[in-house]
Formats: structure tokens, C-alpha cells, sequence
């Protein structure tokens, strides 16, 4: 199988201090691959980088377009990177607030990328937005409510449904249950990897949490002050991990 | 050990090792865990294996606790890796070895040739039963209804309760769990499993039922290679036994 993203050798510095360093890995369609490591591992910068939101200081980043030919991430136009992240990636951030816009209703935070692309009716758009909300569990009838009148559980299926609408092939998440309640986290879990699971779509999942990762990911890499330390299957990684860092990460686990 | 379930073993073994296919053959198969912060403390768990498991046999491993039956199928598995040795796996006609396979050709192995069932089901927590069961079907491109049917059936067979598949399955007992981990394990025929004691937590009436359940699994032409505790299940299912020791601490 061929695969959707090659990311090689792939580096952001933030002046003289690493945020992440000579990276690489391939993200077929349809997989799951989680990033998991401390806070300041590297996370987020080469999740960032990898979506194009930061430059790199080295690497490339190359993406498998539909139509069968790869593009270069650092050769595409400002432009044409902001087409691609609209219309076939999607992000989504671990504090909702960031993700959507607060001052425009549920409805209009579902629809907006979709009128970004050109579509106008306005009948359409609204029955499109309440079959994501309910999608994501929330009740159509709130669609005129604004986001701030949500809970922080209800924002971030609203920023997954925000980011899905639009049926990208490639989304990004960074910690996308962290700061939630356990039981609300789980209900996000089930939701994204049904989703994941219906729509086909690939991802990047950046989490601290490591059962977050055993449920959800076939793949994991492990990070430490920014370098990939440990790759492989995640039931392997977790199980039998190599690294001495991810064996003090596995062994660091509270159980219930 | 009934005379029938004996003398049914007895006359299949011979057979199958004669004619069938090898399935999966480990090669000085050996695991050591290195424990980078017990002062790099190392234990090794198995040496040197060597096995030849043939389609339409059930190996079942037998030894005390600690002699690394577990260890073995976890290695073969590949959710640990080995330290020595090859797991040679016969996927799509062609002989792939584990030990070097990249991540993405183990999973394609998972997916279509080796199946793995163990003592505990290990899922999201809101996920209905019949949902767990269904979604290996679902992967292997089946649709929703006629997935959720299949799952229902087999759920059925396994006398789990109607009443439960609805629900998600964090709550039911220890054979109930169990049940819902066997069916969803066995649902998709692969022609290579391996089972940790899957029937652990189970009465008479439902071993009877996984007994018949990896009967037909290996008649059908699966290769089966499993721990069983339970001497009445291990008599019943086995084909073969593959004693397995302690390391000798050096």
C-alpha cells in the first residue's frame, strides 16, 4: 500500500533550542498513528510541522494527493498550503476555544468551511451543520447557540465536527481529550475512532496518554527532547517497550 | 479425557502432520527482557524454540507457570519482540518472518492471517458488545447489518444473553467479558490463531461450546496453537502437545 504522508528527516528549531528533530515516518490512508512522550518531547512542534503550521528547518514533508501525484509541501504556494489544509487536511487543537470561533453560532462553525469551498444554499448548509451535530452527539436544536454556551466536552465534538464536515483524507490532532473528564474523554474516543473508522480518513494524534494510545493507534512513535526514541506497533511498544525512556514512561502508568 | 475426543485426536494427529501445510515454523526462537532501570537486569524467558505448526493441528502448549507459554505467543503475536530466531508465518501463499517484518506488514498479517485471543477483553468503554464482535467483520469489508448479524449468532452460540449486546461490556461478569473476547476473536476465520487461555473464567457448558467453536476452526483447516489449563479442554481440543520448560537460571 502506498502511503498518504512521507515525512523525512524533518526538523523545527526554535532559534538555537530544538522542538523537533530529523523526523521521519509514512502515514498510510485509513491509519491511526499516535505521538505520545512527556511535555517539551517535541509533540506538538513536529505534529505543527508536519501540518504545515510551522516551517521546517530541515526535512520535507511530502503528501499523496488524490489523483496519484505527490506534493511537495515546501514547494506548494502560501496559497495552494492554505487550499490543501482547508479543503483535504483538518486540525484539531486541544483547547476547543482555539479551533472554533466564538462568536458565530454551532450551526455557523460547522458550515463555515464547507462556504469556504463554495457552497452557498443556505437550507442545504443548515442540514448538513444538524446532521453533524448530531453526529457528534449534540442535540440539532442548539444550533443557533453560540459555542461559549457549551461545556469544554461539547466545544471539542463541536471542533470535531467542524473539522470533519468537509470529509478531509488527513487530520491532526493535538491532545484532543486532554483537560477533559474521564467520562467525557471516553465518549470523544469512541466518537473519533468511529468516525476515523466510517469516514476512512488518516490521522495524527498527538497524546500524553498511553491507553489513549493502546485504544486507538496501531502505530506509535515515542518522543523524547524531540527525537523519535522508539516506533513500532503500539501493543509491542507498550508491552515490550526497548528504550529505556519508554520503558520508565510504560512502567510510570497508574492502573486501576 | 472422553474415549471418543481421544481416539479422535489420536487418529487426526499422524494425518495432518503428514499431508497439511506448514503454517508456521519458529527457528531458534529465543526472548530476553533487558530492564534498563532494574540496573539493566535481564531475564530470559525463552531460548532456542523450535515448532512447526501445520494447518488443521491444534498444538497445545503445556508446562508449569513461568516455563514462557504466554511469552510464546505474545512473540509469535509480535507484541513482543524476539530477541533470536525467526517466526516464519505463511501469509497469502508466501513465507514472511516476523521478526523482520515492518509494522505495517505485521498488521496486514493480524488483519487477514493470525488471530490472537486472550484471557481479557480490552476495549473503549462505551463500545456495545455486539459492536466489538461485529467490527472485525466490519474491517474485512462486510457491511453494518449483515456484520451485527453474524455477531448476534455467534454471541447466540456462546450463550450470552440477548439482552446484554446492546450494552457495553465493562460491566458484565468475568465469563461474560470472556465470551464477547472469544466471539470477537473468532468471528473472522483466520488460518493461524493463537489462544491464551481463553476459557479461563468459563463453566462446563460454554468450554463445551469453544471446544466445538475451535473444532470446527481446525477441521475447517485453521492452525491452531493455544495454552489450556483446564485438562478436560486441553484433552478435547488438542492434537498435539508441545511441552515447554523453565530456563535453568545460569
Amino acid at each position: 500500500m502506498s502511503a498518504l504522508l512521507q515525512v523525512r528527516g524533518l526538523s523545527h528549531h526554535y532559534g538555537q533550542r530544538i522542538g523537533c528533530q530529523d523526523v521521519s515516518f509514512d502515514l498510510h490512508p485509513g491509519e491511526l498513528l499516535c505521538i505520545v512522550g512527556e511535555s517539551g518531547s517535541g509533540k506538538s512542534t513536529l505534529l505543527k510541522t508536519a501540518a504545515a503550521q510551522l516551517a521546517p528547518s530541515s526535512g520535507s514533508v511530502r503528501y499523496h494527493q488524490r489523483d496519484g501525484d505527490w506534493l511537495d509541501l515546501e514547494e506548494l504556494s502560501e496559497a495552494n498550503r492554505r487550499r490543501l489544509a482547508r479543503e483535504e487536511w483538518g486540525f484539531v487543537t486541544q483547547n476547543p476555544r482555539d479551533g472554533l470561533r466564538l462568536n458565530v453560532s454551532a450551526g455557523a462553525n460547522v458550515a463555515e468551511r464547507l462556504m469556504a469551498m463554495g457552497m452557498r444554499n443556505y437550507g442545504q448548509l443548515r442540514d448538513i451543520a444538524k446532521g453533524w451535530l448530531e453526529r457528534v452527539e449534540i442535540d440539532p436544536a442548539r444550533i443557533d447557540d453560540a459555542p461559549t454556551a457549551f461545556s469544554g466536552g461539547m466545544q471539542q465534538r463541536l471542533q470535531i465536527a467542524r473539522t470533519l464536515v468537509t470529509q478531509p483524507r488527513l487530520v491532526f490532532m493535538d491532545e484532543p481529550t486532554a483537560g477533559l473528564d474521564v467520562s467525557v474523554q471516553a465518549r470523544i474516543l469512541d466518537l473519533l475512532r468511529r468516525l476515523v473508522n466510517e469516514l476512512g480518513l488518516a490521522a495524527v494524534m498527538v497524546t500524553h496518554d498511553l491507553a489513549v494510545a493502546r485504544l486507538l493507534a496501531a502505530r506509535t512513535m515515542v518522543m523524547q527532547g524531540g527525537r523519535v526514541v522508539e516506533t513500532g506497533l503500539t501493543d509491542q511498544i507498550l508491552d515490550d517497550p526497548q528504550h529505556p525512556y519508554t520503558q520508565l514512561l510504560v512502567s510510570s502508568v497508574l492502573t486501576t | 479425557m472422553t474415549a471418543s475426543a481421544m481416539t479422535a485426536s489420536a487418529i487426526a494427529a499422524p494425518l495432518v502432520t503428514a499431508f497439511a501445510s506448514p503454517m508456521l515454523e519458529l527457528r531458534g526462537l529465543g526472548k530476553s527482557f533487558e530492564l534498563h532501570h532494574q540496573h539493566g537486569a535481564r531475564l530470559d524467558v525463552l531460548d532456542d524454540v523450535e515448532l512447526t505448526l501445520h494447518a488443521g493441528e491444534c498444538v497445545v502448549l503445556s508446562g508449569p507457570s513461568g516455563a514462557g507459554k504466554s511469552s510464546l505467543l505474545r512473540v509469535i503475536y509480535a507484541n513482543y519482540r524476539p530477541s533470536r530466531g525467526a517466526v516464519r508465518v505463511r501469509h497469502d501463499g508466501d513465507w514472511l518472518d516476523l521478526a523482520e517484518a515492518t509494522p505495517h506488514q505485521v498488521l496486514e498479517v493480524r488483519r487477514r492471517t493470525l488471530g490472537y485471543v486472550s484471557q481479557f477483553l480490552r476495549v473503549i468503554p462505551r463500545v456495545p458488545a455486539l459492536d466489538i464482535v461485529a467490527e472485525p467483520l466490519i474491517e474485512a469489508g462486510l457491511s453494518l447489518p449483515e456484520a451485527r448479524q453474524r455477531a448476534g449468532a455467534l454471541l447466540h452460540r456462546l450463550n450470552v444473553p440477548e439482552r446484554l449486546w446492546r450494552l457495553p461490556p465493562g460491566t458484565f461478569s468475568g465469563g461474560e467479558q470472556q465470551r464477547v473476547n472469544i466471539a470477537r476473536g473468532l468471528i473472522v476465520s483466520r488460518p493461524l490463531l493463537l489462544l491464551d487461555e481463553p476459557t479461563a473464567s468459563l463453566d462446563a457448558d460454554n468450554r463445551s461450546v469453544v471446544a466445538e467453536l475451535l473444532e470446527e476452526a481446525r477441521v475447517a483447516g485453521s492452525a491452531v496453537l493455544g495454552i489450556f489449563h483446564d485438562e478436560d479442554m486441553r484433552d478435547r481440543v488438542a492434537t498435539r502437545l508441545f511441552p515447554m520448560h523453565p530456563l535453568q537460571i545460569a
